[in-house]
């Protein structure tokens, strides 16, 4: 048996103090999605004479970190002022439950930001929340660059794994370790000339390596894992044979322009229409994709933005190969030209 | 404490306890050696192989080659097959591996240009047998394909696969870990031509299993050494460990029916009283043939580490889908593979069951999860206990 039956945590996660909706809340704070794997939703009443939280509750969906931390956050915070309640960090929350796994930090880390956000939103007064505060660094968790730069700062954070344990940037497609790096090296190098950090505790990008074999696909390498089969084809949708193979193994290369056979216009139209409605998709992601040309049923498509460097681009041009196929009803084959 | 997770590993038999015993103090031998306790131990070796070889319908016993386990047989077979046929550079694989064969392909993908061709699976977890024809080729040097998957236990048709690989002239790797001692396995009457097993699923000592290479495989051992398993694994044999693995697969092999009547029953009725009391969720793989042993339920709205750690708590010991590995807090990659709904994927649970398993542990097990789900189901944002159900697609909650 783990032996968390009688601390802090175990009792934070297996009885959780403050769940449920608060219908008088006049400050909303939200971290998180269901796709991430970690969401935390956390609603306060406040005094408006006082400035004092009256009541905290918190609905979380997540692992027995992610609940701990969201009970904790709220016993830490009930009582205090508005001021009071947003120095308190991810660490204390870590320290009232006795610690957590060190892979588990960013639940603490999550309990703070819907800290900062509820507050924020009641300080608003109900004005609309202003847009993403910086440019996004890890598209698999949604973290932004100021989120990682101010996680690094308040934990005193060395170690680009630390960085990935404490906000789950790099935990996903590994894609974004080096802007990971970048971010704790610039972040550090401010902490040594504030006096904050040691300048031989501080990071240099490099002197870490990323903690995982990722599925890195690179230069001439050959297809990435997944684009060589016929991934992700519908069930519903039957695969014709393919043709015998021949000697090495075919690059995909564009035919001459006038050897292609782009069908009807009404067919290259459809797919036109196929391909526009799809990029809303990779856009949201910071990347795109634009139809190069058909032949036959080979699409011709060139990925750009994050879609280049991203890891998971087999994954996605398999994606967006089964949601092509999906809406013209027919089997078609994507090919990513540069 | 009630345990259902055998597919994570099993107990090992007390009777193959007693077998493995005296080779600790009495015979300890070194079966390379030519004195008294030497030919003991050698003993000991012929009649663990020849146990090993009857669980699987191999020909000869000479076909077995004992090893640390799935992991290493994996290894050895994928890298040998690649080695004997040097002009073939491609590897088939299905997209729902165990990670030993998942890592190594990756590995192999980017660091010595091998083409990994990944076999998709359905929402039912049956593999995509098109796409798998369309990928064979003379380029393929081996096609690795587990017999049945750790996570939702679904089987493929593997002797069928092994057939059609052999038209192609490219090797034919099975991950049969899961399999072995709970399925019915005859590797003479298939074109299989190497099998990995691990003796502690199935009630051996951890860190022992073998690798079946099929008399006409050409093998290279990626151990230099010695000349202890003729050759094809170097390094003094693990007796004591080898003895208990033959003794388990003639255990296996006496349990099989009990494997696939008794034990099915009580998995069939555990899945259905969840199913029945909690909703909102899914058996995954339900509808593909299945091993008889495994029910992975996949619970909306809630994740599963929070359900494993209440269960266990309440004295039940599962696992969850193999997620949030140290470094990724991605969710199963074989579960991703198979479509489970976006709000259930991250709440998957696997229970698996093993001869062990009683009447009174299902009663339990039925008992303790639809107050867990509902508790967890109670702190969660999403799902629609407080009334409409709320959209899963916002950025935020």
């Amino acid at each position: 048996m783990p032996t968390m039956q009688h601390d802090a945590f175990g009792e934070h996660f297996a009885n959780p103090r403050n769940v449920g909706v608060l219908a008088q809340a006049n400050a909303v704070g939200s971290v998180g999605t269901m796709g991430w794997g970690d969401a935390v939703k956390l609603m306060l009443q406040i005094d408006p004479a006082t400035d004092r939280i009256e009541q905290a509750r918190f609905q979380t969906f997540g692992c027995s970190s992610a609940i701990a931390s969201s009970s904790a956050i709220t016993e830490l915070i009930t009582g205090k002022t508005t001021d009071e309640a947003l120095e308190i960090t991810a660490a204390d929350v870590v320290d009232f439950l006795g610690g957590l796994p060190a892979e588990r930090m960013y639940c603490s880390v999550m309990t703070y930001e819907a800290v900062q956000n509820a507050i924020a939103d009641y300080r608003r007064h109900g004005a609309p929340a202003p847009a993403a505060d910086s440019a996004t660094i890890c598209k698999c968790f949604g973290v932004t660059e100021a989120m990682a730069a101010r996680t690094i700062r308040i934990n005193h954070l060395t170690d680009p794994h630390q960085v990935t344990f404490h906000t789950k940037a790099g935990g996903g497609c590994f894609g974004c370790y080096k802007q990971v790096e970048t971010v704790l090296a610039r972040v550090n190098a401010e902490m040594v000339a504030e006096g904050n950090l040691a300048p031989r505790q501080a990071y240099r990008p490099g002197s870490v390596p990323p903690s995982s074999e990722a599925l890195k696909p690179r230069g001439d390498a050959p297809p990435p894992l997944g684009s060589g089969a016929r991934a992700n084809i519908p069930s519903h949708i039957a695969i014709p044979p393919r043709p015998a193979p021949t000697s090495a193994a075919p690059r995909p290369v564009l035919p001459p322009s006038e050897n292609r056979d782009r069908g009807t216009p009404e067919q290259f139209e459809l797919i036109k229409q196929a391909v526009e409605a799809l990029r809303p998709h990779l856009q949201r992601d910071g990347g795109d994709c634009e139809l190069v040309d058909v032949d036959g049923n080979t699409i011709y498509l060139r990925l750009s933005g994050n879609c280049v460097d991203c890891q998971l681009a087999s994954v996605t041009l398999s994606g967006v190969q089964a949601q092509l196929a999906e809406k013209l009803q027919r089997v078609v084959r994507v090919v990513p030209v540069s | 404490m009630v345990y259902l997770d055998a597919n994570a590993t099993t107990a090992v038999d007390p009777r193959v306890v007693d077998k493995m015993l005296p080779l600790f103090t009495e015979t300890y031998g070194n079966p390379s050696s030519k004195h008294g306790f030497g030919e003991a131990a050698g003993a000991a070796l012929r009649r663990a192989r020849e146990q090993v070889r009857a669980l699987l319908g191999a020909e000869q016993a000479a076909e077995i080659v004992f090893n640390s386990g799935g992991t290493e047989g994996a290894n050895a077979a994928i890298m040998s097959a690649l080695e004997a046929s040097p002009r073939r550079r491609e590897i088939i694989i299905s997209a729902v591996e165990h990670p030993a064969v998942l890592a190594l392909c990756a590995w192999l993908e980017k660091n010595k240009g091998i083409r990994i061709h990944v076999i998709p699976v359905d929402r039912e977890g049956w593999l995509d047998l098109a796409a798998y024809k369309a990928a064979l080729s003379e380029r393929v040097a081996v096609v690795s394909i587990m017999w049945a998957n750790n996570e939702t236990g679904v089987i493929f048709p593997v002797p069928e696969l092994a057939e059609q690989a052999k038209e192609f002239g490219a090797l034919f790797h099975t991950d049969a870990v899961q399999a072995v001692g709970k399925l019915p396995i005859d590797l003479k009457a298939t074109e299989i031509d190497m099998l990995s097993l691990s003796g502690h699923k199935f009630h051996a000592p951890k860190g022992v299993g073998a690798l079946y290479l099929r008399s006409s495989v050409r093998f290279k051992p990626q151990l230099k050494g010695g000349h202890q398993e003729r050759g094809r694994r170097p390094g003094t044999e693990n007796m004591p460990g080898i003895v208990g693995l033959g003794a388990a697969a003639e255990l296996a092999a006496a349990h099989m029916d009990d494997e696939n009547v008794r034990v099915r029953a009580l998995r069939d009725r555990l899945e259905q009283g969840i199913l029945a009391e909690v909703g909102q969720c899914v058996a995954v793989g339900a509808g593909a043939e299945r091993l008889p042993n495994t029910s992975t339920i996949a619970f909306s709205f809630i994740e599963g580490e929070s359900i494993v750690l209440l269960l266990d708590r309440a004295g039940i010991a599962v696992s969850m889908g193999s997620a949030c590995s140290v470094g990724s807090f991605e969710p199963s990659h074989v579960l991703t593979a198979m479509h489970v709904a976006k709000e259930a994927v991250r709440g998957a649970v696997r229970f698996s069951l093993s001869r062990d398993t009683t009447e009174a542990d299902i009663d339990r097990a039925i008992a303790a999860v639809p107050p867990i789900v509902a508790k967890l189901r109670a702190i969660s944002p999403f799902g629609s206990q407080e009334g409409a159900p709320q959209a899963l697609d916002q950025a935020h909650v």
